[in-house]
This record gives structure tokens, sequence and C-alpha cells, in this order.
């Protein structure tokens, strides 16, 4: 298990928009959470990031803590680990977020050299590596406004990559793409998930979901409604709000 | 009248020298300062936030000529004395970083939020995040308001001839009336031309060193 979430609560000052959420992913593993806008589920990853402080709940990954429900409240793991637990974790905006600033190279292998102290050559060799992986190796000395919409997402994957984490998180990754590139991000993803990095998939995209994902959860105002093997939860889809969202 | 420019040669290139030093003393002073008025101006540290607002509202709400004034005249009354030159700076290099603060106040504020997301996922501490991060970009947003700021910083400088600093201007005021001629006034104007149309070209350069990228 790479990733457990456990009881997971937040809110936004009065509003609630995580109610008890809990789920698991495995090594390799493929899994997409699946909802209407607004149900939370980039407020899921952003916890999961520590983009955003949860209320209540755990969140471990890869056996480190990075954050503990003692009871009353979550405890957040400290600074020096939550950089080791930052480095387990990769995580691909919806809009990517690139350094417009850098080259795509330089985008890559700021974080290893600057913040985790990898040598430079290991560091290029990696990012070398990552590019030739997903067919960018022509545009390493590109800026990102240079990229279509497809590339700057693979240049997000990459960034992501370089340091070697066990769980990427993916938010809407078909959101900004065109409908023939989906297959490619499709591909990619079964790549990662090969190499054994566990995969969170967040989209309101159902065929995405359908095409890629090895099991599903789905969530609606901030509870997890159902959660099953892939081809259960396509092949039995018995509560009325998935069937009226899937119908839409 | 050739020979005559020559002959206010001296008077004019020791004036241009005291001119060029307040102007690049305030650059390099006020420049950094103005970062961190910035950032005093956008931190959620209430009583830091309103100390510098309160800082930029009487900079840019009174005039320059009176803080110069102020300082040197205004001061010594309650038994603070500079000399000349060190009380110029210190208007000069306040109410520039007032400027400057604000000006980086809104490159900072028109970086996406994102930016900051995605530095705090790699690991980045907040002060790398700025530096390595915010700062390029804001540095390239900027640049356009900074020249307008510094082309207007030349154009001030002759303001410390009220203290009876020996700048351009003064130059030209006193071979004016000794020679009872229009023409040191006009070489004067020329010479300010002259350094606002190289700083101009600076910048030109300078923007084209971030045009790499959108
Ligand atoms: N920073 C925030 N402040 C206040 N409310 C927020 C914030 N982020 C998200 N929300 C609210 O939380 C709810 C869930 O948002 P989100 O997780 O982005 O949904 P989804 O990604 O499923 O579309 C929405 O109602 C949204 O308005
Ligand atoms: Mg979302």
């Amino acid at each position: 298990m790479v990733l457990r979430v456990e009881n997971l609560y937040k809110s936004f000052k009065d509003n609630p928009v995580l109610k008890n959420v809990s789920f698991q992913l495995q090594a390799g593993e493929i899994l997409a959470i699946i909802g209407p806008s607004g149900a939370g589920k980039t407020t899921i990853l952003r916890c999961v990031n520590n983009l955003t402080n949860c209320d209540r709940g755990t969140i471990e990954v890869d056996g480190m803590y990075l954050c503990r429900d003692d009871g009353s409240r979550s405890i957040y793991a400290k600074q020096d680990e939550m950089l080791q637990i930052r480095k387990k974790l990769g995580l691909v905006f919806q809009n990517f977020n690139l350094f417009p600033h850098m080259s795509v190279m330089q985008n890559i292998v700021e974080a290893p050299i600057n913040v985790f102290g990898t040598p430079r050559e290991d560091a290029f060799k990696k990012a070398n590596e990552l590019l030739k992986m997903l067919g960018l190796t022509d545009k390493a000395d590109s800026y990102p406004f240079e990229l279509s919409g497809g590339q700057k997402q693979r240049v997000a994957i990459a960034r992501a990559c370089a340091l070697n984490p066990k769980v990427m998180c993916l938010d809407e990754p078909t959101s900004a793409l065109d409908p023939e590139l989906r297959e490619g991000i499709a591909l990619t993803i079964e790549d990662l998930a090969k190499e054994g990095i566990g995969i969170l998939l967040i989209t309101h995209d159902m065929a995405f979901a359908k095409r890629v994902a090895h099991r599903v959860i789905f969530i609606d105002d901030g509870k997890i409604i159902e959660g099953s093997s892939k081809e259960e939860f396509f092949g039995n889809i018995e509560d009325n709000r998935i069937r009226k969202f899937m119908a839409l | 009248m050739i020979s005559y420019f020559y002959r206010l040669m001296p008077a004019m290139i020791s004036g241009l020298n005291t001119t060029l030093k307040v102007f690049s003393l305030t650059l390099i002073l006020s420049i950094p300062l103005g970062v961190l008025v910035s950032l005093g101006r956008l931190s959620k540290i209430k009583p830091l936030n309103s100390a510098v607002q309160l800082y930029i509202w009487v900079m840019r709400g009174t005039p320059l000529l009176l803080q110069i004034v102020f300082i040197f005249f205004g001061l010594p009354i309650v038994g603070i004395t500079f000399d000349r030159f060190t009380a110029v700076m210190i208007a000069f290099v306040l109410n520039y970083a007032a400027y400057f603060g604000e000006i980086f106040r809104g490159g900072i504020e028109s970086i996406d939020k994102g930016q900051y997301d995605a530095a705090k996922v790699l690991g980045f501490t907040p002060f790398n995040t700025f530096i390595r991060i915010i700062l390029p970009q804001v540095i390239k947003i900027v640049m356009p308001s900074i020249a307008n700021e510094v082309i207007t910083l030349i154009k001030d400088t002759a303001l410390v001839y009220v203290v009876g600093l020996g700048e351009l201007l003064r130059a030209g005021k006193i071979a004016s009336n000794r020679d009872a001629s229009l023409m040191p006034l006009v070489l004067v104007g020329i010479i300010y031309l002259a350094l606002t149309a190289l700083l101009e070209a600076i910048f030109k350069k300078f923007e084209g060193r971030f045009s790499y990228y959108h």
C-alpha cells in the first residue's frame, strides 16, 4: 500500500467539503475518483499533497504519516519528514502550473538539484530518460509557452516523476486535452503504473476512468458513495446518484 | 559657442558627478528595499502591513521636495542633523522604495497562485519559492514600470538643488547667472536628454533579455 486516507474531513469556513473520506491505493494500481464538479475531488488531492490542511483524518504515504488523527484533530508531520513525504508524492495539476521562465529541462531538474541535492549529472540523466519516455526529447530546451496542451501535460508528468514518487496524482488529466490525445495519456498512466507507481486519478470523465482505471470510487457532496473494481462499478450501477451522473 | 560650452564643462562634469551619484545610490538602495516594502505590504502580519501601508501613503502622498526639506531643514529643529548628502539620500531612498514597493506588489499579486502550489509540491521553501520562481517572473512583469520610475528619478535628482548640493542644475544656474546667458541651462537640458535617452536604450536591451518567454 502506497497511500492510505482515513476519515478525512475538511471544511472551508462553515462549508463542509469532505465528510469522512477513506480509501487506499496499492503500488501499481490505478484508482480513479470520479464525481460531479464541486464534489470535493480537487480538495482530496490538495489534502493528499499537503496544499490544504485537513481538519480531521489520517493520511499515510508509503509508510510515513503526512498527518495523523489523534482523536480530536489531525497532527501534521514535521518539516524534515514532510520533505521526505513530498519526495514520495507527485502531482500533475489540472492546468499543469509549469514554471514559464524555465525551459522544459529546467522545470524538471530544478527541484531534484536545488531542493533534494541530487548531483547535476544524475538529475539531467533522469530528466533525459523521462523526456525520452514521454516523447519530448526535442523539446528539452523549449519554454512552456511554446508547447501544446498535451506537451505541457507530459512535461508536468516528467517534472512530477523526477523525484521517483511512489504515488502520482493527476487532477482532471483529460480536461485540457483534445480528444485524440486521450489514448496517449491513458498509455502513459499505464506505463507509470507498470513501474509500480500508485496512480490517483481525479476526473469527472467517466469514459476515461473506464478506459484506464483498475478501480473506481464515486464521490458526491464530499462523501464516497461507492467504491469497487471497475467491472463491478460499471457493470452494476446501483446508486441513483451515480446513475444520474453517468447519464449526463 | 562650442568653446563657451567647452569652458562650462568642468563645472558641468562636477555637477553631473553629483547627479549620477544620487541617481545610482538611490537605485541600488531603493530597489532591494522596494522588494522588502512590497513583501511587508503583502504580509499577513497586521501591524507590519499597516505600518508599511502608512509609510507608502505618506511617501507617495507628499512631494519629494517636502521630504527633502523636512529631513535636511526640519529634523535639525528637533536635534536630528544629517549632512546634505546623507539627508538627500535618506529622502530619495525612502521615497523611491515606496514607489518601487507598490510596483513590485502589483507584480507579485499578478503571479498565478498555482506557481506557489507547484513550488510547494516540489519541496521548495517559501524563501526559495520567492527567489527562484516568483521574483524572476515579477521582474519581467514590472520592468516597464521600473523603467518609467528610473527615468523620473534621473530628473528628480535636480531637487537636491534645494539643499545646496552642486548637481547639474545648480551648476547650470550658477553659470547662467554669472554669464547672464541662457546657454548653460540649454546645455543642462541637453545633458538630461542624453541621460534619459541612454537609460531608455539600456532598458530596451534589458526588456529584450526577458523576452525569451511569455
Ligand atoms: N480554497 C477554498 N475556499 C473555499 N471553498 C473552497 C475552496 N476550495 C474548494 N472550495 C469548495 O469546495 C467544494 C469542492 O471543491 P473541489 O474540491 O474543487 O471540487 P471538484 O474538484 O470535485 O470539482 C466546492 O464547493 C468549492 O467551492
Ligand atoms: Mg476539481
